[in-house]
């Protein structure tokens, strides 16, 4: 392990973090979304206003904190990646600004017309950004991303075969999360009716989940090669625990078992943790699969220190704060005042 | 080929999203001490004028805590959409601050779901404590950021060897380079200003319709003493800035100036444009500029004369604004001393119309004095992205279609603002509202502390 390694690690951390809980995040949008119209889908869309209510923008900072990360430590593959693929990261900077400012006008309004619009401004972004960012995964992972700023295709480097299986698995694994975790939500109150919403939502979004993860087996093999060999190769112990949680979840949930909620949120994120670090995995030691690896991007080693140092730091303040967070979260100390005084 | 027509709108785009970001600043950076001075009021005192205030304040914050996210984080993808060029030679180099600023940002976002959530169920001295860590960030946040935009003003902690190659990377020196020095607590204070005059200013219109009761007096008292308290400070460290611009940056000073040709005894110009290399229009206060900026009219300054012809800002802009936003500065420091004055001899908010008039114009003046200063520094950076080292038309993307990305932020940063406004005026309204129902059926807050100190 040399100073590259380790800022790559802390750089994966970010990416494994941002897709757990920006995931989340994303797929409470996504049931927003498809919760129907303002009589029907009132009582899922406040469970998940309370749900992710608190923690969203915290959720969303592990974005930044990559992007950060990406261009100090590996800045060649910052400019690769931003400028290449310069569409699809747009198409996810106009989810990202619909999307937050969506859910706060939201909050802060109670015209039944305004709610509707900032609303569905939320809920159809929470589609697009996972999507973007999917495609994104999708043109790193199958070596469409070159050295160089704006070296690579503007257009197939996201539309191709990778790309379309990484936008829509992003987006049934957000679902996926989400149900399983909103289930949760809706049994620490006592809202069995919502249980049961979520716990079939979760059932099929479950096995949507399977089905494209099973098709994606074959595209990688067609269309990304190398990570796939390292996905069946080196990182096949991960993949093997993400199928493995992934399943149990949707097991647990379908059978309505009345285990702690805490096992199924955990297996449930697990499973999405798993499988990202299992393409990082994969892909190691290359940055930009195919042109570009670690050590080649990586800035001078004084600098990587520094990083390493900042994210040290970053760990002893920020562990304690976002325990703080989600314990409040679950205590339900954190009670949605919003629309009062 | 693509690079050059790409600059223009690439520069649009910035200065759209950047220009937006930065009124969004002080409502994240010091609006929560204005709260948290209204929730320790409250909880103190029992006041629970002040408690309300505190709770409709954080509202207003949770709104625009979360544009001021969203336009930041845009930012942070339009350093690689926009300006690869900046980080692929010098990512290294200035990384290490916006690392800091991204540990600041996630601290203060997991604060803000805290404290905005809390105020039910929480412990009421717990939950104050909740609000701390939100100004500590907001400080540390502002000053890497700011410091990262002092590097481009000042680059250092580097070097470049014969082949232009960048060596002995020192990220430390990087961050604390010159002009991080005045630029930092500059920003700082400017947050303080902007969001203090801006809360008042809606207090004082108020007030001018007559609601002068205690919630608006107190609310515009509180807003506007923080204001009042940076204002003067701000001249001592625009001063300081001012000084540090002329040692380190000649071409920028030349273009605020107006300064054409090189020499002591430089006149200040108050007003005034450049026509063909001639200063026409100005009120010229023979040797003042020199004697500010040195201490003695014997000071030479660089004029334009000494830059070369593709190394100038464009001066006018840059005069014109640094003009603005000293004449607002100088404007506001008065109406400070005013309050100041009423304050210390009396204990109380000037009762004058005229002074209300002015406090009600405050708020958006400082918010153009904000936008002006920006201006000077970062038109007068040009054409430089990082003075003297690269240029802004290196930097830029060569993905092309950048036109394309600027009609779509227009479209979509006019929604965004429409979108803040009407749903803040809707807020105040709901409030007006409130109170009007309140008080018809007398059913005013609980003048008892609800909670022991």
């Amino acid at each position: 392990m040399n100073a590259a390694d380790v800022a790559a690690a802390v750089l994966w951390t970010g990416v494994v973090a941002y897709a757990v809980f920006g995931g989340a995040d994303f797929g409470a949008g996504f049931w927003d979304l498809v919760a129907g119209g303002d009589t029907r889908g009132e009582r899922p869309r406040a469970l998940i206003d309370r749900a992710i209510g608190p923690v969203w923008e915290a959720n969303h900072v592990w974005l930044v904190f990559c992007l950060v990360m990406l261009w100090t430590a590996f800045p060649p593959a910052f400019v690769a990646v931003m400028t290449t693929l310069t569409v699809p990261l747009s198409l996810a900077v106009v989810g990202i600004v619909l999307r937050g400012a969506g859910f706060a006008f939201r909050k802060a309004s109670v015209a039944i017309g305004r709610r509707r619009v900032f609303g569905a401004s939320f809920a159809i972004s929470s589609l697009l950004t996972p999507f973007a960012m999917g495609t994104v995964a999708g043109g790193i992972a199958s070596g469409r991303v070159p050295v160089g700023n704006a070296a690579g295709s503007r257009w197939t480097s996201w539309i191709n075969p990778t790309s379309v299986l990484g936008g829509a698995l992003a987006v049934a694994v957000c679902a996926y999360l989400a149900a399983v975790l909103l289930v949760g939500d809706a049994r620490r109150l006592h809202d069995a009716d919502l249980e049961e919403y979520f716990a079939r939502r979760a059932v099929v979004s479950g096995a949507v989940t399977g089905v494209v993860a099973l098709v994606g087996i074959a595209v990688l093999a067609a269309d990304a090669r190398r990570v796939f060999d390292g996905l069946t190769g080196r990182a096949l112990p991960l993949v093997v625990l993400s199928a493995a949680c992934g399943g149990w979840t949707l097991v647990a949930v379908a059978r309505r078992r009345r285990a702690p909620a805490l096992s199924t949120r955990v297996t449930a994120a697990l499973a999405v943790a798993a499988v990202v670090a299992a393409w990082g995995v994969a892909q190691y030691p290359d940055v930009l699969v195919g042109s570009l690896s670690l050590d080649q991007a990586a800035a001078p080693k004084v600098t990587l220190t520094w990083l390493v140092a900042i994210a040290a730091v970053a760990v002893i303040v920020l562990v304690p704060s976002f325990a703080l967070l989600y314990t409040l979260l679950q205590r339900d100390a954190l009670d949605d005042a919003a629309t009062s005084h | 080929m693509f690079a050059l027509s790409d600059l223009l709108p690439a520069r649009e785009q910035m200065a759209l999203t950047l220009g937006v970001h930065i009124i969004l600043v002080p409502f994240g950076v010091a609006l929560p001490v204005i709260v948290l001075l209204a929730h320790y009021r409250g909880l103190r005192r029992g006041d629970e004028v002040a408690m309300l205030l505190a709770r409709r304040w954080s509202k207003v914050m949770a709104v625009l805590f979360a544009v001021g996210a969203v336009t930041g984080t845009v930012l942070s993808f339009e350093m690689g959409l926009l300006w690869p060029g900046l980080f692929d030679r010098f990512g290294a180099v200035i990384g290490i601050p916006f690392a800091i600023e991204g540990l600041a940002f996630f601290t203060e976002a997991i604060f803000v779901g805290v404290y905005l959530y809390g105020w039910k169920r929480m412990h009421p001295w717990a939950h104050f404590a909740s609000g701390v860590p939100i100004v500590v960030a907001g400080v540390v946040g502002s000053f890497a950021v700011v410091s990262a935009n002092g590097w481009m003003n000042h680059p250092s902690g580097f070097s470049l060897d014969a082949q232009g190659r960048v060596v002995g990377i020192d990220p430390m020196a990087a961050m604390f380079n010159r002009a991080t020095l005045y630029e930092v607590p500059h920003m700082l204070l400017a947050s303080y200003m902007v969001a203090g005059f801006v809360v008042a200013s809606v207090y004082a219109v108020g007030m001018l319709r007559g609601r002068r009761d205690r919630y608006h007096r107190l609310a515009f008292g509180l807003a506007f003493g923080v204001a009042a308290l940076a204002a003067p400070l701000q001249v001592v460290v625009g001063d300081v800035a001012a000084r540090g611009v002329f040692r380190d940056q000649p071409s920028k000073f030349a273009a605020m100036e107006l300064t054409t040709v090189t020499g002591p005894d430089q006149a200040m110009h108050l007003g005034g444009v450049l026509v063909g290399g001639r200063v026409v229009g100005a009120i010229s206060l023979p040797g003042l500029d020199s004697l500010l900026v040195g201490f003695d009219r014997s000071t030479v300054i660089t004029g334009l004369d000494r830059i070369p012809a593709d190394e100038r800002a464009p001066a006018n802009i840059v005069h014109l604004a640094f003009q603005v936003m000293v004449a607002i500065g100088t404007a506001l420091v008065a109406l400070s001393a005013w309050f100041g004055w009423s304050w210390w001899r009396r204990r109380r908010i000037p009762s004058s119309r005229w002074f209300l008039r002015a406090a009600a114009l405050a708020g958006a003046a400082s918010v153009v004095a904000l936008e002006a200063g920006w201006i000077t520094t970062e038109v007068g950076r040009q054409p430089w992205i990082a003075y003297r080292v690269l240029r802004t038309r290196d930097a830029v993307t060569a993905a092309g279609g950048v036109w394309v990305s600027y009609l779509v932020i227009v479209v979509l940063y006019t929604a965004l603002v429409v979108g803040t406004i009407a749903v803040l005026r809707s807020m105040a309204r709901r409030w007006r509202l409130e109170e009007g129902a309140q008080e018809r059926t007398g059913d005013r807050p609980d003048p008892e502390p609800v909670v022991a100190p």
